[in-house]
């Protein structure tokens, strides 16, 4: 999951950035269960299951939000922080396991319905739903709040899926001209109807308007602009207690208009939850092992320093979780530079998997990855391996690799250039992994660091810039901003994804297969006829030996005794920050 | 005067005017500034000390011996040893960081390499580098000092006005972007020889007003004096009172300055390392090793421990020397 730590740079208007939400509880499908504290156990069920309410919640985080105007926030632990004081549209089921990636009505009365083969979406929600002072959520204080998306002066973290798809013709907000009649992107049928209008069909738009706070109602006279985030209007079960103060933090109290018969995704357990920001990191790991806060905002999991406390302590460990983060961890080969497929199949054969899931930490830092898409991606399949063993002990097979560098035509090898991050330890360490390895065969690596703040951008993410420097292997890490095969695979793998900056097909796989596979599976209405054909593109993209796959990411989070109601949720990839209570 | 003193019974025999003929012997040989200096020199102990761990150093550094080392000592720098490590934690296995006969300073955490062999081949890196940036600084600092000493003016103007600009440079934001920028190959350089030069560049074209100054200030001085005065009455050109007359006079600054910009120079080579944009992995650097450290140091103290000594001792000894020298050779500043 992103943490503000390792975020790197936001690709303005690439369709799924990798900010992700993705994550699975682990494989199984067991939800709704509850579970005593013990190692994992909040991964796949909830952990000290109460309804008791009272108490202080107390959250904190080393750097801080976004902003806290819902639709300006792009990061997961944000939006699934916003939810405690904002209801939106359609939102991630509140329940452990995989069940919590999948997208149901929040205000809304049922899930969207497509019309003009997919054109337009109509919603109805719910009546009689209000804000923090009692005047009720109607349909236009929704298309207002999706209007406001347009103006990226004012709400710049967003995501952009709502001005890419809807059929708007070129609306700028409603900040310069208040006139609401002029967007013609969202229609209001009444009160409580309200029409979205696309530019072309879109299969999976519930999935659009859950993942994100854009949909979260805002009463168009009490809009402050970029001043909106210090105090939003609350329709969940806390409203704000005074201005947010940036850096610093802010309290949320019992919000008495928020009605839970309306809402089943959400509890109203503390009498208070503090927010305090610009903690160290450690710090907050102290504070959580001694119970005095409860949730590390962020969600990322817990730094070197206590992981090796809790991996180390069975009191601690009992208290942790370390489910599947969301992430997939693996190595584009990229087709340009190593057009010769057996060439990259020496590079698959020789690679010593064992080395490089240890560079990740691991049992507790990764799982060894098959398939390109992770576990938490809908009808995902574990696939079979190309070259390679999903094997914490393969350490690569070296004949087989000079086989291929023979069929390659380059027998003794050949010499290629790898980039990665050079501030991540774990990149570094991956890196250096392959170099080994691969000097076993004779395909010489040299390794090139680059910081992280330009390495999406302008390093591996600049087809000009691999072009240049000769570039044939890469560290990269992908998390789809919703848990399908199209929001995993397609932004890596299509001809037509690759873009100037910000490029995920770090690969530039230009594949007559998969382009086909892709230009085909848009027609598709059927969920799982389309995840068949997402498998196939999975697995033809490790067949042309385009990308290494190495590690689906595991985080280690950790849950004070007196936190109640607590699990990993597979769409955020943290705990479910809406439903904890707390005792004592 | 007595019997000729045999130097064995010296001692026994001290008397008064024996020790008169001897030290009146010595005042008319004469001795030179070198002389002197290295007499100093050779009696302040620390310094010497300090001398000793520089040349160690230096020899270890040496093309062959530090491989001999490495080999005799360790394992090769960048071989893993996983079997030695922990695959969940990270840490080696065992206590004291995994040191053993093989490994006498213990293994990395993760990889398993040797931790003997990486600081051996890291120290080769420090040194080159911080030598290196040191040589472009002290020769661009003493050329630019010495025109604007000695001409003064305009020139000096001029000259003052760049030492500012070079001086008030974000450097180490610049050395982070323009590693990003520079090519894969470039002036016939490729790989980790290229990141050297760049190093070298960076860290030793920003740093030469340091030593310019000092340059200026002495120059300044020296263009007044008599010796200077007469040169130029016999008719000698600038360039002959400059090289012949001037640089003469500036060799013991020079030299000082330079002992003590070294260990600046590699602290600063550690840092950049440290903030990734040293030598590229897999090869070693002290300040890449504890950059890598710092992750770990709960699961493997003795990986900070080991690269941090490394660098305090490098760069203590040549402050300890270098500060000697400037003792010796210019007493008054004590």
């Amino acid at each position: 999951m992103k943490s503000p730590k390792v975020v790197t740079s936001a690709a303005a208007g690439a369709v799924v950035l990798s900010l992700g939400l993705a994550a699975c509880g682990g494989g199984d499908d067991s939800s709704g269960g509850t579970s005593s504290a013990k190692f994992d156990a909040g991964s796949t069920a909830v952990v000290n299951a109460s309804d008791k309410k009272g108490g202080v919640l107390k959250m904190a985080q080393p750097d801080d939000f976004e902003s806290l105007d819902p639709a300006n926030i792009y990061y997961a632990y944000g939006l699934n922080f916003t939810r405690l004081y904002s209801r939106q549209l359609m939102t991630y089921a509140s329940k452990p396991g995989t069940e919590g990636s999948k997208m149901v009505p929040d205000l809304a009365e049922a899930p969207g319905t497509p019309g003009d083969g997919g054109k337009t979406w109509t919603y109805k929600i719910k009546r009689g739903v209000k804000y923090e002072d009692g005047t009720e959520i109607k349909a236009k204080d929704i298309k207002y709040a999706v209007a406001r998306t347009f103006d990226r002066g004012v709400l710049r973290n967003g995501p952009s899926y709502f001005t890419q798809l809807l059929d708007a013709d070129g609306y700028k907000g409603p900040f310069k001209d208040k006139d609401l009649d002029k967007f013609k992107g969202v229609e209001v049928k009444d009160d409580y109807t309200l029409v979205f209008k696309l530019k072309a069909p879109f299969a999976e738009f519930d999935q659009v308007v859950g993942f994100s706070g854009q949909t979260v109602p805002v009463p168009q006279a009490k809009d402050t602009g970029t001043r909106y985030g210090m105090h939003p209007v609350s329709s969940g079960p806390y409203k704000w207690e005074g201005d947010y103060q940036p850096k610093k933090g802010g309290t949320l109290v019992r919000n008495s208009n928020w009605d839970p018969q309306t809402d089943p995704n959400r509890k109203q357990l503390p009498d208070k939850i503090e927010v305090q920001a610009g903690l160290k990191a450690e710090e907050i790991d102290n504070r959580l092992m001694a119970g005095t806060v409860h949730v590390d905002l962020p969600g990322s999991g817990v730094q070197a320093a206590a992981r090796q406390q809790i991996l180390t302590n069975p009191k601690l460990k009992a208290n942790a979780d370390n489910p599947l983060a969301g992430f997939h961890w693996y190595i584009p080969i990229n087709t340009k530079n190593i057009p010769n497929v057996e060439c990259r199949k020496a590079i698959v054969y020789a690679a010593d998997r064992a080395a490089m899931f240890r560079a990740y930490g691991g049992d507790a830092g990764g799982q060894v990855s098959t398939s390109i898409q992770p576990p938490a991606v809908d009808g995902r399949e574990k696939g079979q391996d190309f070259y390679t063993k999903a094997d914490v002990n393969f350490t690569g097979d070296v004949n087989a690799a000079k086989d291929a560098l023979n069929k390659c035509g380059k027998p003794t090898g050949f010499e290629t250039v790898m980039v990665f991050r050079s501030d991540r330890p774990k990149e570094k360490a991956t890196a250096e992994a392959l170099e080994q390895s691969l000097a076993r065969v004779g395909i010489k690596l040299q390794l090139k660091g680059y910081p992280s703040g330009t390495y999406t951008n302008e390093q591996l993410g600049s087809p000009a810039f691999v072009k240049r420097e000769k570039v044939g292997l890469g560290t990269y890490g992908w998390a789809p901003d919703w848990n399908t095969g199209y929001g995993y695979l397609q932004p890596i793998s299509d001809k037509d994804a690759i873009v100037e900056t910000g490029n995920a097909n770090a690969e530039e796989l230009d594949d007559s297969v998969v382009n086909g596979k892709w230009d085909e599976v848009v027609k598709v209405q059927d969920p799982a006829q389309r995840a068949k054909i997402y498998n196939e593109i999975d697995a033809r993209i490790r067949e042309q030996a385009a990308i290494l796959p190495n590690v689906y990411a595991k985080s280690l989070l950790f849950r004070p005794t007196s936190l109640t109601n607590v699990y990993f949720h597979a769409g955020y990839g943290m705990y479910d920050y809406a439903n904890m209570g707390v005792t004592g | 005067m007595t019997a000729p003193i045999e130097a064995t019974g010296a001692e026994q025999q001290a008397q008064p005017d024996a020790v008169l003929a001897g030290s009146g012997r010595k005042a008319i040989q004469g001795r030179s500034l070198g002389q002197i200096a290295w007499m100093r020199l050779k009696r302040d102990k620390v310094a010497m000390g300090g001398a000793l761990v520089v040349l160690l150093l230096i020899v270890m550094s040496l093309p062959g011996v530090t491989e001999l080392l490495s080999r005799t000592f360790g394992s090769p720098p960048n071989q893993f040893h996983q079997n030695l490590v922990d695959p969940t934690l990270g840490g080696p296995i065992g206590s004291l960081g995994g040191i053993s006969a093989d490994h006498p300073f213990g293994i990395e955490p993760i990889n398993g390499r040797d931790l003997f062999s990486r600081i051996l081949f890291g120290a080769r890196v420090s040194l080159l580098i911080g030598v290196l940036a040191t040589l472009v600084s002290v020769v661009i600092g003493t050329v630019m000092g010495i025109i604007a000493g000695y001409f003064g003016g305009w020139v000096d103007t001029v000259i003052a006005r760049l030492m500012d600009i070079f001086l008030a440079f974000p450097l180490v934001l610049f050395a982070i972007s323009l590693v990003g920028v520079i090519p894969n190959k470039m002036l016939g350089l490729a790989g980790n020889d290229l990141r050297m030069g760049v190093l070298v560049f960076i860290i030793g074209f920003f740093n030469w007003p340091y030593i310019g100054r000092i340059i200026r200030g002495q120059t300044l001085s020296l263009r007044e004096r008599e010796f200077v005065d007469a040169a130029r009455s016999m008719g000698a050109r600038n360039t002959h009172i400059l090289f012949k007359e001037v640089l003469p006079n500036l060799v013991a600054p020079i030299l000082v300055y330079s002992t003590l910009l070294i260990p600046t120079n590699i602290l600063f080579e550690a840092a950049l390392s440290f903030l990734g944009v040293g030598i590229n992995p897999p090869d070693p650097s002290w300040g890449g090793m504890l950059s890598a450290a710092t992750e770990l140091y709960t699961v493997a103290p003795h990986f900070v421990i080991v690269p941090g000594l490394a660098i305090f001792i490098t760069v203590l000894a040549f402050n300890l020397f270098g500060d000697g020298l400037r003792d010796a050779l210019d007493p008054r500043a004590r």
